[in-house]
């Protein structure tokens, strides 16, 4: 591919007329953009490394849980008091990257917000490879994971229901709904993409695969209509999922009466962060990847400006939070809460407390210049603090609140093992060994959609 | 084929069916367990037991460890049965023709016996399921355990005798079944039979026999069983020439000063003034369990009763006793003496270097013949001396203290005794050296030891012992002892009661007692221990026409009626003795016997290693306790904190040099309460061959040994010691991590969780505890979004009961025995050193240690609180199971459902008392057979990956509603007596039902004492707490306390 002449939206400041799709491009160039990733560009070998290490690492989480449920949940740097760490919070740090996807695809759908159209289809991949790795910390935490199945309202023998006052329940139901409705918007997305590919896919593996994906795709204004509404009606359903998600994962620690998770603070502050996050990996990749393959002109610097700022007002958010829980703490007058927050900044576990500060209020405070969110550097070294930030965030949340609670005869420390991080790094593997097999086999960007922002679309209309 | 091999074939085949159906009925269900032991019995397996188990190195403290050793074990197994790759032979099974007497299957039977320490005994009872011991409680009816007076409206009164015991009679159950113990007799470590050995010893015997035994020696420790001591006595006058010897290391050679050998006994409950000197009588002292209950009769403010005795202590190191006192005084070791010859002085002159002393004094003069000084076996004989002398003076002889004669069938000095044994070895007197018991290798000071250069000297050494020892080791004769539960003896309790010990189970491998190992040095070589303890006590009996009635009877009670030591009068000498020379520089080291293994003889005991020691919660090691100052001089540092975080557990490694030399390298251990300048380290430990658990040469050392620095002429304290930081680092495992007095944020802002105030604000102001919550009729204060528990929910008729617990933090001293009895009842697993570093470790029940007062060095108070399951009554546990595995049962009881549990844990988060444990392994070892026969029948046994808390012993509770529904009626109050209750010497602990208004828990709770722990979260807790009163002498006040801490509470 000839290297194109720069143009201003696709890199430095950005001005409110600022395309979000370079208007040289045509309906054929853009299908032709997007679809030669998959069937015509040779595989290169960064790909090849980058999968390599990725499914190096995938293994490596395959060897941890293999140990885990064999040895046992020991292993593991868990006791009593901290009888969730790293495991819970990863749970908790995945759940919440896999927040952006669908926030842009069925939020800013329903909001009409077109630049969406070139992230929506990654983002929702994304989504969908973090609550797969979410997903697996909750079964595996358990002492008894072979059991993980009595957590789901089946009718049995023994005439038992799972326990419905338990937040650890409604996490099923949370988790499940939003990874199966995530996982549905994003393959009614990806029909009529099928379709292209499987008429422009030249083997006949690919012809068939693709064409068995595409269900019979044939792009017939029916099917058109079928489609818009089953994607409208699908966007209407995840709405309310974004902010639910997150919610009964806050109930989790809300529910509980230990201080440091009684709060009623929790719902809002983790959806914010959650969206947060979402939007820092969301960047975190994006950057690179548009790089990589020349995606400029889908992914223009409206986009960057657009994700820079709502991680912004995210993060304003979850700075509140914050500050909102300290308030807290010396309002309430309780002891065990005052003590709770003087434990946060001057405990054994104080680094972990001013470094969440640093990294989720201070440093995307940058944002606000025009300047650092031009720079992709920048606002990739940003989003990258503040993933490490969010992760820290449900560290302080969920270790420092449990080893001191209420008798100090029975408090601990916590300190994840060699087997807790070969499972966090094992996911972070399996993640990106999802995303790459993503990238590689299917468009991530959605073909048609782009169609309908060009230019030319618009003067069809 | 040939035709000829096809018939044999038919045959064999044929024969095979045949056994097959004549097996048909025991086969199902019995298969595993028959060909388990057949395989055990595969040569294989012997080897792999004599040589795999004691090599496998630290199995039992590293959990990873012992899944590997579990693993190569199953292998072991899995590959022996293998070899055979046949079908199991048929083998029948057959019920009992004559059932036993008295037996019901599924119901277990209990026999009295007695565990002997130091000699003495401590008179229990023994649980037999199907003939296997499973679980020592004390013996109610022993006359030490006799109910005390109280009258009957106070809801103390248990009329009752006391089940109290100690840890380690409790613990020995585990003893009897670990798998470490000595199993054969060897020679020079070749397997031998007792013939063998009876006729090594036999013709070992005829050289003696011409020069009157003048080679035959024998050492044993403390003997008070009065059949052993005759027989030895016997043994002297066949070889006259012939020496006995008896040493152990925690002897109480420093009692003997009333111009020879006394037995001092003392009547707590009708004393009002205590002081002790050192002496730690509530927890660690023969008679500690009656003393406790004693002198706790003394403090139980009801509304009948409004009176407290008074504890003063004074004491060179804190001990349980001084966390339980009034005012307690630590000073150097070095000071006791001049404080109580001041004490003991007829007339003080001049200002006192310790103001309290005055009003001490005084005070004490004010209850004469009602108070008691009492000074601790370590001390001195000097010490002992001022202290009879005082007693004398406030006319307690006689009233409350009791002089007797000694226990000891032949009291000695054991020092001196050790000391002849030494000298016989160095001048090549001795011949035949019998060792019965002890482990002198290990434990006899530098200055007598009895290393390989001295027992080399004898030609022969033959060792009794239940473990392959560091002595074994040394000696060409091992002989297995037979554990107490597994043999006849006699033994006598602190007051001289004698308890007839009978045997729970044969010996389990080939142990032999002591009376068995002595009759071989007899005519009468092969007399069972039976013949000889029933022949002692026919020959005592003499006039007793029916001595087979009177034999049944004390085997049955588990003592002699009336056969206490009559009390004697002795005439009480002035001591005439100059000061002792005054303090050398340095250091002054204080030695004490560890608290929860003893002198190092119960270092292979899993229970008692993993048991927190009372105030500094360490386990798996013994620490140097030193001071916040002293370790400021030492290693710098004033928190046992360690310097950089994560690191917490670790603390500096110190080395300790005595006078003489020897150098010993030690964890430091600060402890609140520590006078200035002192280190006091633990005897017992850095066994090298003490077993999977304790220690072997493969695994790491446990703990440090003491004994390297100890001394015969200084066997508790030296002066002039030199202590110095390594540099290195320890990992230590605590239980109860040390931020309590650290952070300033705990101690400015107190947490409501000990009640403790003065006995005076408390009858003055009235009470701290808050009225009754836990009243299910009362509205609480927070209402709950969900229902109320529906009560009535019991089935139609049903007695609707409401069990509860009363724990009365006013009595607690301490003692670890609930925790023990909690762990032995309930088949609670020990993790191991490392899984307690990571706050794993499983007991049901602890007992949280708390200091008050602001000064480290100084605390103004130590209070236990021991804290089960709360049972809640709003658990936040409940809801947050998402299996419903912990449920509320109908008669109010927080139920865990370990088959439904999945493990997530979250219970334990939501938990404010965190008392809830989760099995992160597979603790159990569900392998060894000698620990499935351990186990208590009526509990579950655990596996990987459950959460698991107190039941409130609901086995317990179900068995006494059984017993009540057949016969018709209510369970009544005392019926159901959980296991950390039973065991409990100073009744901290009430059990029953609180839908009966008159039952002694029900009373307990309307105390205005009574008070919810953390009640401020609306969890209505089940188990309430009685608040802790003090009685300070209000004569002396801070002012008059001088530099020494006081245990007034502020």
């Amino acid at each position: 591919m000839a290297e194109e002449p720069q143009k201003p939206y696709m890199e430095g400041p950005m001005h409110s007329t600022t395309p979000v799709i370079d208007p040289g491009l045509t309906f054929a160039s853009v299908t032709d953009k997007i679809s030669s990733i998959v069937l015509k560009r040779k595989t290169s070998l960064a790909w090849f490394f980058g999968f390599a290490i990725s499914f190096a690492l995938f293994q490596l989480m395959l060897l941890a849980i293999t140990n885990l449920v064999f040895v046992g949940i020991g292993l593991w740097g868990v006791n009593v008091p901290v009888a969730w760490g790293v495991d819970i919070l990863n749970f908790v740090w995945w759940i919440g990257i896999g927040h952006a996807g669908t926030l842009i695809s069925a939020i800013l759908l329903l909001l009409r917000q077109r630049w969406r159209t070139s992230i929506n289809r990654f983002a929702e991949a994304m989504t969908l490879f973090a609550v797969a790795q979410a997903g697996m910390y909750p079964v595996f935490h358990l002492g008894r994971p072979w059991l993980m199945y009595w957590l789901f309202p089946y009718p049995n023998t023994m005439g038992i229901w799972p326990q419905f006052r338990s937040p650890l329940m409604w996490d099923v139901f949370a988790v499940s709904t939003y990874a199966t409705v995530s996982a549905m918007f994003w393959f009614v997305g990806l029909i009529p993409d099928f379709a292209t590919l499987r008429d422009r896919a030249r083997s006949k593996p690919f012809q068939i695969l693709y064409g068995a994906l595409a269900m019979g795709w044939r792009g017939s204004a029916r099917h058109w209509h079928r489609y818009e509404m089953a994607y409208l009606l699908l966007a209407g359903l995840a709405t309310p999922l974004v902010l639910s998600v997150h919610t009964i994962v806050s109930f989790d620690f809300a529910v509980g009466i230990i201080p440091g998770w009684h709060a009623t603070i929790f719902p809002p502050y983790f959806v914010a962060g959650a969206i947060y996050a979402g939007f820092a990996m969301v960047l975190l990749l994006t950057i690179p990847l548009r790089r990589f393959y020349g995606l400029e002109g889908f992914i223009t610097m409206r986009h960057m400006h657009n994700m820079a700022k709502v991680m912004l007002a995210t993060g304003l958010i979850v700075g509140y939070g914050y500050i909102i829980e300290a308030f807290f703490g010396w309002y309430s007058g309780n002891k065990y809460e005052r003590f709770m927050i003087w434990n946060r900044m001057n405990g054994p576990y104080n680094l972990y407390y001013w470094a969440l500060i640093l990294c989720n209020i201070i440093a995307p405070q940058f944002l606000w210049s025009k300047k650092v969110r031009s720079n992709l550097v920048a606002l990739w070294i940003i989003s990258f603090i503040v993933s490490i930030g969010m992760w820290l965030e449900r560290f302080v949340i969920v270790v420092t609140s449990l080893h001191r609670d209420y008798l100090p005869s029975s408090w601990g420390m916590y300190q994840p093992t060699v087997w807790d991080w070969s499972m966090f790094i094992g996911t972070i593997g399996f993640f990106f060994t999802l995303l790459f097999l993503f990238i590689r086999f299917l468009p991530m960007i959605s073909i048609f959609e782009m169609r309908t922002i060009l230019p030319s679309a618009e003067v069809e209309e | 084929m040939s035709d000829s091999d096809r018939h044999i074939n038919f045959k064999l085949m044929r024969d095979h069916i045949l056994s097959l159906q004549d097996a048909e009925a025991p086969r199902t269900g019995k298969k595993y367990w028959r060909s388990l032991e057949e395989l055990a019995d595969t040569p294989e397996f012997r080897e792999f037991v004599a040589r795999e188990f004691p090599q496998q190195a630290e199995g039992w403290n590293d959990p990873l460890e012992r899944r590997t050793f579990i693993k190569l074990m199953g292998a072991s197994l899995a590959l022996a049965g293998m070899s055979g790759c046949v079908f199991q032979p048929p083998e029948k099974i057959v019920p009992y023709v004559n059932q036993p007497e008295e037996h019901v299957p599924g119901k277990p039977l209990f026999f009295a016996t007695a565990m002997p320490l130091l000699g003495v005994a401590t008179p229990i009872l023994v649980r037999s399921n199907e003939g296997r011991p499973t679980k020592i409680e004390g013996n109610p009816d022993h006359p030490n355990n006799q109910p005390l007076d109280f009258p009957a409206e106070d809801p103390y009164r248990d009329p009752r005798g006391s089940s109290a015991t100690d840890i380690f009679s409790q613990a020995a159950i585990l003893d009897l079944y670990d798998p470490d113990r000595s199993q054969t007799i060897t020679y020079r470590e070749d397997i031998r039979t007792w013939t063998q050995f009876v006729g090594a010893m036999r013709s070992a015997l005829d050289e003696q026999r011409g020069k009157q035994g003048a080679g035959l020696r024998f050492l044993t420790e403390t003997i008070i069983s009065p059949s052993l001591g005759a027989q030895l006595n016997e043994l002297r006058q066949a070889f006259p020439q012939a020496k006995w010897h008896q040493w152990e290391p925690s002897n109480r050679d420093n009692r003997y000063v009333l111009g020879g050998p006394v037995n001092t006994t003392y009547r707590f409950d009708l004393a009002q003034r205590v002081l002790s000197i050192d002496s730690d009588f509530l927890s660690a002292m023969p008679g500690t369990l009656r003393y406790a209950r004693e002198f706790f009769a003394r403090r139980r403010v009801s509304e009948a009763n409004r009176e407290m005795n008074r504890l003063y202590v004074i004491e060179p190191t804190p001990s349980n006793t001084g966390a339980c006192a009034d005012h307690t005084w630590t000073v150097k070791p070095s000071e006791i003496e001049s404080i109580v010859r001041e004490l003991a002085a007829d007339s003080r002159q001049g200002l006192s270097q310790y103001p309290w002393l005055e009003p001490l004094m005084r005070d004490l003069e004010q209850h004469r013949g009602s108070s008691i000084v009492v000074a601790g076996d370590n001390q001195p004989a000097l010490i002992h001396g001022l202290v009879h002398s005082l007693n004398n003076k406030l006319g307690n002889v006689g009233k409350t203290v009791f002089y007797t004669e000694p226990l000891e069938v032949n009291p000695v000095n054991q020092r001196q005794s050790l000391q002849e044994l030494v000298d016989d070895l160095d001048a090549g007197r001795v011949d035949l050296l019998v060792i019965i018991g002890g482990n002198p290798v290990h434990s006899t000071p530098i200055d007598q030891k009895l290393d390989l250069t001295r027992l080399e000297k004898a030609k022969l050494r033959v060792h009794l012992s239940e473990y392959k020892d560091e002595t074994s080791e040394l000696c060409h004769w091992h002989v297995p002892a037979a554990h107490f539960l597994e043999t006849w003896g006699d033994t006598r309790s602190f007051d001289g009661t004698v308890t007839i010990m009978q045997p729970l189970i044969e010996p389990l491998h080939e142990g032999k007692s002591a009376h068995e190992l002595l009759a071989v040095f007899s005519d009468q070589y092969d007399r069972k221990p039976y013949d000889i303890v029933k022949g002692y006590w026919q020959s005592q009996q003499t006039g007793n026409a029916d001595f087979e009635k009177w034999w049944r009877q004390s085997i049955h009670d588990g003592f002699i009626p009336n056969s206490a030591l009559p009390t004697k009068t002795v005439s009480i000498p002035t001591l005439q003795s100059e000061p002792s020379p005054s303090t050398a520089g340095g250091y002054e080291l204080v030695f004490r016997t560890d608290p929860s293994i003893y002198d190092g003889r119960f270092a292979n005991n899993g229970w008692l290693q993993e048991l927190p020691r009372p105030l500094t919660k360490v386990t798996w090691d013994n620490v140097a306790i030193v001071s916040p100052n002293t370790a400021q001089q030492i290693a710098g540092i004033t928190t046992n904190r360690g310097a950089v975080k994560g690191r917490e557990h670790y603390v500096p490694l110190i080395d300790v040099t005595s006078p003489q030399g020897a150098t010993l390298r030690a964890p430091m251990w600060i402890m609140p309460g520590q006078p200035d300048g002192v280190i006091t380290v633990q005897l017992g430990y850095g066994r090298r061959l003490a077993g999977q658990v304790g220690g072997n040469p493969d695994g790491p050392p446990i703990g440090f040994d003491a004994y390297k620095i100890r001394t015969a002429f200084e066997p508790w304290f030296v002066k002039g010691v030199q202590a110095r930081n390594t540099g290195q680092e320890y990992a230590l495992a605590t239980t109860q991590l040390h931020f309590n007095l650290e952070d300033p944020n705990f101690s400015h802002e107190p947490r409501d969780i000990v009640r403790s105030q003065t006995l005076q604000d408390f009858l003055h102001s009235g009470s701290q505890g808050d009225h009754p919550t836990h009243d299910r009729g009362v509205t609480p204060e927070h209402p709950s979004i969900y229902p109320e528990y529906d009560y009535k929910n019991q089935a139609e008729n049903a007695p609707n009961y409401a069990w509860g617990m009363a724990l009365d933090l006013n009595n607690c001293i301490g003692c670890n025995a609930c925790t023990i009895a909690c762990q032995s009842e309930n088949n609670i697993p020990i993790v191991g050193k490392t899984e307690v570093i990571r706050s794993r470790e499983m007991h049901w029940i602890r007992v949280d240690t708390y200091y008050q007062g602001d000064s480290p060095s100084m605390p103004e108070g130590t209070s236990f609180m021991p804290v089960p399951c709360m049972h809640c009554e709003k658990a936040p546990c409940e809801p947050v199971c998402p299996v419903h595995a912990t449920v509320h049962s109908a008669e109010g009881l927080n139920d865990m459902v370990y088959n439904r549990c999945v493990g997530t844990k979250y219970c334990s988060n939501n938990c404010p008392y965190k008392v809830r444990r989760f099995n992160f392994f597979l603790y159990q070892d569900w392998d060894e057979p000698l620990y499935q026969l351990r186990r208590n029948p009526d509990v579950s046994v655990r596996s990987r990956g459950v959460m698991e808390k107190c039941t409130y012993c609901v086995q317990r509770i179900q068995n006494a509603k059984i017993q009540a529904e057949l016969e018709n009626r209510r369970v009544g109050d005392g019926e159901i007596v959980t296991a950390c209750q039973a065991v409990c010497p100073t009744d901290v602990i009430v059990f029953g039902d609180i839908n009966d208004p008159q039952s002694r828990v029900s009373r307990l709770k309307a105390d205005q004492r009574n008070y919810s722990l953390l009640g401020e979260l609306n969890t209505q807790p089940r188990t309430t707490y009685l608040s802790h009163l003090k009685n300070p002498n209000p004569e002396i006040t801070p002012e008059t306390t001088g530099v020494a801490g006081t245990a007034e509470h502020g």
